[in-house]
This record gives C-alpha cells, structure tokens and sequence, in this order.
C-alpha cells in the first residue's frame, strides 16, 4: 500500500519528531511512504482566524498537490476537520468546478492517522512497546469533527507495557483554540488550567494525543510549572518498540 | 439593532454592544473574581449534568434532535406565510397582532398599548426580547412601574443586576448576595440564606403585584401559525399568574419564533425541557390563543419584532442562527463561557448563541470581538438541540469581521494582521516557507533558554508566553530530515 504524508506545516516546523515516528510506524506497518517535498499548510489557522481568501490560495494548493495519492495520511486531527469540514464550503464558495470534482475524488482518500491504521490497514496492534503510565486527551477535532471513536483507545490498548490511566472530562477543550491563544489569551490560559488539573490528577508520566497543537498548549503550562507530566504525539507511542524507544525530548 | 436611547441613565453601558468592551477586555474582572467564577461554573454543571442525564436516557435523541431541527427550518423556509397564518389566526381568536421592524417600533407600540389601557404599572414575565430592546429602561422613562416576576428577574431587578444566562440570568449571583438584596430592597430584617425562606419573601413581594397591576408583559417560546397560539414555559408558575390574572397582556416576540403546527410541539417541548433545565417535562407550560370572554385577559396584544431577523433570514449560512429555541444548552456546554459567565460577552444574549446573533443583531457595527471568543471545540454544536452549527456561523463572521478590519490603517501593521499575511506568502512558495524555519529558529535563539525552552517572547508572542513555555525550535525540521534520509538511501 502506498500512502502519501501530508505532515502539516505545524509539526514540520516544531514537531519534526512526530513526523519521523510516523514514518518508522508506517513503515513497519508495510506502508510505502512517499513526501511531497512542496507541502507547506492546509489553510487551516488563516479559515479559522477569518482570512478566508488566503485559506482559500492553501486549500487549492493541497488539492492539487495530492490529487494523484494513493492515499493522504496526516497526523493531525485539526488539520484533517480543516479539509473535511471546510474544504466543501471554501470550494462551493470559490465555484470552481474542476477544483470541486478534484476535491471530491481526493476526500475519500484522506486519513487521519488512527483512521489509516484502524480502518485501512485494518489493525489495531502496531507492535509497540512503551512500558508507560498514560493518559489520553481526546483533541475537539478528533472527538467531535472526526468521531474518532475508540481507535485511539484500541491503539493504546495493542501497546505491550503501556497502562492507560483515563481523564476526566474528556471532552472539555484544553483552551487552544489556534489564535484563539493569543487573541483571547487570558480566557484560554484560564481553560488551560482548568484542563491541565484533570490531566495531572490521573498521575500518568505521560500525556497523549492525535494533535500536537493542543500538546504544545498542555507541555507548554506543563513546562512553565515543572508539573513533572510530559506530552507526546501518539505517533511516538506507537512508533516504539523494545529496540527502538521513543524519542522523548520533552 | 438596538439603538442609543439618547438618555444618559437609559443607555447604560453594561450588555450594550454599543458600548460594550471587546471581550478580550470585558473578562479580566471576570476572571479576577474567583467567587463569580466558582458560582458560575458551579452553576453550569449542575444543569449541564442533570441535561446529560437526561439525553442518554432518550435512545432516540439525534432523531428528535433531526425532528426538532427540521421544524425550525420548515418555519424559517416559510417564514412570511406562517407569520400571516399566526397573524389571521390569533386575530380571528380576538387578539390584535402588531408588527415592529425595530426595537423603537416595539416599544412605542407596547408604550401605546399600556397608555390606551391607562396602566400605570406593568408585570413581567421573563422575556430577553425585552431586554433586547431595552424595553424596562423605556417604560420606567415614560413614567410605568415595571416589575419582574420571575424570580431571577426579581433578584436582578432589585439589585439592579444584569442578566448573564438566557435561562437562569441571576446565575452568578449566589444565595447570601440574593439575601442582601432582599433585605435591602424588601425593608426584611433576619433573613436566612434558606431557598424557602428567600421564596417565601418573593412571593410576598409578588402577590400584590399579581392582584392589583391590570398589564403584563411576556415573551414568547413558540408562536403556533396553525391555532394562533402562544407557548410560554417557566418554571415557577409566577408566569402563569402574569398570564391569567391581569386584564391586559402584551406578548413581545421575535418573528423567527413561530412554528408551523401545534403537533410540532411534541418534539419542541422535549427536546426544550431537557436542554434548558434538564428536566423531562417543563413544569409550568402555558398555552393560549386570543382571548376567552370572562376568563384571563382580555385584552391581548403580540408585537411580532423583527429588528434585523429578516436581514440574518436572508443569509445562507447565518440564517440557521434564528432556529434557536433559547434553551441556553450551548452556553452550558461552552468552555469559555464556564471561565467567564455571560456579562463578558456585552449583550443580553451571552455564550455561544450570543457570539453570533448579537453582532447580527448589531449589523456587524459592533461586537466584532464575540465572533472570535470561541476556541472552536464544537461543543455547543454538538450539545444544541435544533443543530446550529454555531462554529460554522462563527467562521463566517469572523471572515466578515476581518474583510472589514483589514483594509483600516490600524490593522494593516497589526502584528496579528501582518503575520497572518506573511504567513500566507510563505506557505505559497514551500522554499520561502523553509528559509523563514531557518530564520525564525535563528531568530529566537535569542529568546531561547538553556533548557531549549522559551519563556518569554515580544508582541504576540507575549501573549502566549504569559502562562506557557513554548519549545525552542528544533534544528531539523522535518522535509529536511526527510530529504537527508532520501539521499541517504541513494
């Protein structure tokens, strides 16, 4: 099977890690990997924040980019509703029609990382080993506008070594929000801590997720108060094994 | 849209988007205030847990989720012929319906109708459309006692509080501040903290009123266009008293809440009851149409608001914003609105709901900060029970507000404005994207601990850094890890 990785602007720049624990997974798996060495972003953060007209110049870009794949994997729950969810609306708007039948013939094809490997490989037992205590935040994207389900769980569940410790409040937002951070600062820190009380309360070593970005968010009140849990991609916990152990910078 | 009365006590600048401060601003009392946050989110849980509860026991919840939408878009698809209906119907029964394009119409016309009948004073049932208009304001200028029976209305009132819920408005004010306000206001001394001592002196406060004042004032859940009829449901029966005992009721209603038959009520009142108070029944449903020689008012008037309803109908993706059945489920359910109750958001419509009908209602003139108060998680989507997808109408405006904004001096070389353009160019062009990794990693070097970690960071950043670290930038980003390990193989 041949995939094609869309890794998102964001972990290119910041979470390179994911990104290449995606890749040993995948491989491992017998997927036949290939990067388009032009990919950049879905338009995602520009949709959100209002600039609708440069989301529109992005969305084009990765339906042209990936029109040919085999499939799309992306390791971002956020990035996929972007596609998803937005996409159709930027495109009816747009009226292009040779863009909307491209688009449409693309979107069966594009996967979020647990979806791939739960619904198109058709496992849940990846091989990995993570002698860990972890808890799992279910991002809004993967919960609400992916209906992710019980893959992230069931993919926990295959991992030798790993205890899965279960958070409260599960689906209460960590405060993220993209530029809501910054736009409304003060409101999303105070969400954050409302969050990040939950997530340490469960005492695991570890806090998981489909989505680096509400990672950067919780590791990022987690670093600033040396509160001694660490976040990673769940691409690394399932990229590890006894020979090759997850790269936990953090 | 809600127009300056021209008055200095009238125009009070608190959940007036005309004064309002953005939101960013509005909520640092707020959050400063760890009693209002404590009552608040207290508050919201109790009614959103009872509300969980309640929807897992219906199995068929999203069916009666579809149902309930599909007769609020049935009324919106229609809207001109069923308000005719309502009109010819409810007319027909013996009441007389007025309509108003604004809210200056509204209350002139409610004004006329209660000098007409020559009232002096007028109760209430808990109506926001009210306060939309600034209906209380207006009538206590004209010279008309006004008064509040619903409980919560009471306690604001008297306190001269603000509402900051749609459903329960006196929710941030907690048990002993409802018994200062009492004492003070009702001349009580000794009053306890006890919920049956505290009703017990509101419904001496009320019972009067009831008896004596000749003119109520209500809003309305449903207009029915099929009867005539007018829905109304509460909680504590003072509604109902505003209902039958007085000889002149005025009934002050949006447009967009009629409904096309009285059998839609079925799906409305359940799935209402258990979003609003989580509750499988609503305890005090009234229903009536025009009026009943010898029994109940006698005189009823239904001033039928549009005050830029028709504008937001005309809208294709704004327009499902007018489905809302104001059960307030979406408030409950909002993250931002559990840190900051509702006074943050400037309108008498606050949470979710009220981030995108209040700008609307403001013709995009004002509140252009409350379509980005969301961190667009989906929960009121997914908790709303007419199917709103308020994320998808807060996206819409917030593009609007930005097709605004972008082209003003201001915002041209406003650090968000302009790194979202630059962004923009390169993620355009995939090299420039990769020399700006390499800048930025070198650029913020400077800001970069020993630990690899950044804890303080200029302008926008700042923002971010005041309550987290943020990750240095790693040295290999991940298309170039990519390509060494390709050429690796070769």
């Amino acid at each position: 099977m041949r995939a094609s990785l869309f890794i998102t602007c964001y972990n290119d720049t910041l979470y390179p890690e994911t990104g290449r624990a995606v890749v040993a997974l995948l491989e491992r798996l017998g997927v036949e990997l290939s990067f388009h060495p032009k990919q950049t972003c879905c338009g995602q953060m520009h949709a959100n924040t209002g600039f609708r007209a440069e989301a529109f110049s992005q969305a084009k870009r990765f339906v042209r980019m990936y029109q040919d794949a085999e499939y799309v994997v992306i390791p971002s729950s956020s990035c996929v509703a972007m596609i998803r969810d937005q996409y159709p609306g930027l495109f009816e708007e747009l009226g292009n029609e040779e863009l909307r039948k491209q688009f449409r013939a693309l979107l069966p094809r594009v996967y979020e990382l647990s979806e791939f490997i739960v619904d198109r490989l058709g496992t849940d037992d990846v091989g990995a080993y993570f002698p860990h205590k972890v808890t799992y935040h279910a991002s809004c994207h993967g919960l609400r506008a992916l209906q992710l389900g019980d893959r992230p769980f069931r993919l926990m569940n295959k991992v030798r070594g790993l205890e899965q410790v279960a958070l409260d409040n599960l689906d209460r937002c960590c405060g993220f929000g993209g530029t809501f951070s910054v736009k409304n600062g003060e409101v999303s820190s105070a969400m954050l801590q409302v969050k990040l009380q939950d997530v340490l309360a469960t005492g695991a070593e570890f806090c998981t997720a489909l989505d680096n970005s509400c990672l950067m968010h919780l590791g990022g009140a987690m670093h600033r108060q040396y509160a001694g849990m660490k976040t990673i991609h769940m691409a690394q916990i399932l990229a590890a094994t006894e020979a090759q152990p997850a790269e936990t910078t953090l | 849209m809600t127009q300056a009365l021209g008055n200095p006590v009238l125009d009070r600048a608190v959940l007036d988007p005309v004064f309002a401060p953005p939101f960013p601003q509005a909520v640092l009392p707020v959050l400063r205030n760890p009693q209002l946050r404590k009552n608040v989110a207290h508050a919201i849980d109790v009614i959103q847990g009872k509300r969980a509860r309640l929807v897992a026991e219906k199995t068929d919840w999203q069916a009666l989720r579809a149902a309930a939408s599909q007769v609020r878009e049935l009324a919106l698809e229609d809207l001109g012929a069923y308000l005719t209906e309502f009109e010819e119907r409810c007319t027909a029964a013996g009441g007389h319906v007025h309509w108003a394009a604004n809210a200056e119409e509204a209350r002139q016309i409610i004004l006329d109708i209660l000098r007409e009948e020559n009232a002096k004073e007028v109760i209430k049932i808990k109506t926001m459309t009210s306060a939309e208009i600034k209906l209380n304001p207006f009538l206590e200028a004209a010279g008309i006692g006004v008064f509040e029976t619903d409980l919560a209305e009471i306690i604001l009132q008297l306190g001269e509080g603000e509402p900051s819920h749609i459903v329960v408005p006196a929710l941030h004010v907690n048990r002993s501040q409802v018994r200062e306000i009492f004492e003070r206001r009702m001349g009580l001394k000794d009053l306890s903290d006890d919920p049956h001592a505290l009703t017990d002196a509101a419904r001496n406060y009320l019972r009067r009123k009831f008896l004596d004042i000749p003119a109520a004032i209500s809003g309305a859940n449903f207009l029915i266009a099929e009867t005539g009829s007018v829905a109304i449901l509460e909680s504590e029966g003072n509604g109902r008293m505003c209902l039958t005992l007085p000889r002149t009721l005025i009934t002050l209603a949006g447009i967009e809440k009629v409904i096309p038959s009285y059998k839609d009520l079925e799906v409305m009142l359940q799935v209402l009851a258990r979003s609003a108070t989580g509750e499988r029944m609503n305890p005090y449903t009234s229903l009536w149409t025009g009026v009943t020689p010898g029994d109940g008012p006698q005189n009823f008037h239904v001033v039928l608001l549009d005050n830029e309803r028709s504008s937001i109908l005309a809208r294709k993706t704004e327009r499902q914003t007018l489905k809302c059945i104001r059960c307030a489920a979406c408030m409950n359910g909002c993250p931002v609105y559990r840190q900051t109750g509702g006074h943050a958001y400037g309108s008498v419509y606050p949470g979710p709901i009220g981030a995108i009908l209040t700008p609307q209602l403001m013709q995009m003139h004002h509140a252009q900060s409350l379509p980005f108060a969301s961190s667009l998680c989906g929960a009121c989507y997914e908790v709303c029970p007419v199917k709103i997808n308020i994320p998808e109408v807060l996206l819409e405006l917030r593009s609007q507000v930005v097709n605004q904004e972008r082209r003003t001096p201001g915002r041209f070389f406003d650090p968000m404005y302009l790194g979202l353009r630059i962004a923009n160019v390169l993620f355009s062009r995939a090299w420039l994207f990769h020399l700006a990794q390499w800048k930025a990693r070198i650029g913020l070097r400077f800001f970069t601990g020993k630990d690899g970690w950044i804890h303080s960071l200029p302008s926008v950043g700042a923002e971010w850094t005041q309550t987290r670290d943020l990750r240095g930038l790693p040295k290999q980003p991940f298309h170039a890890w990519w390509a060494a390990r390709a050429k690796g193989a070769k």
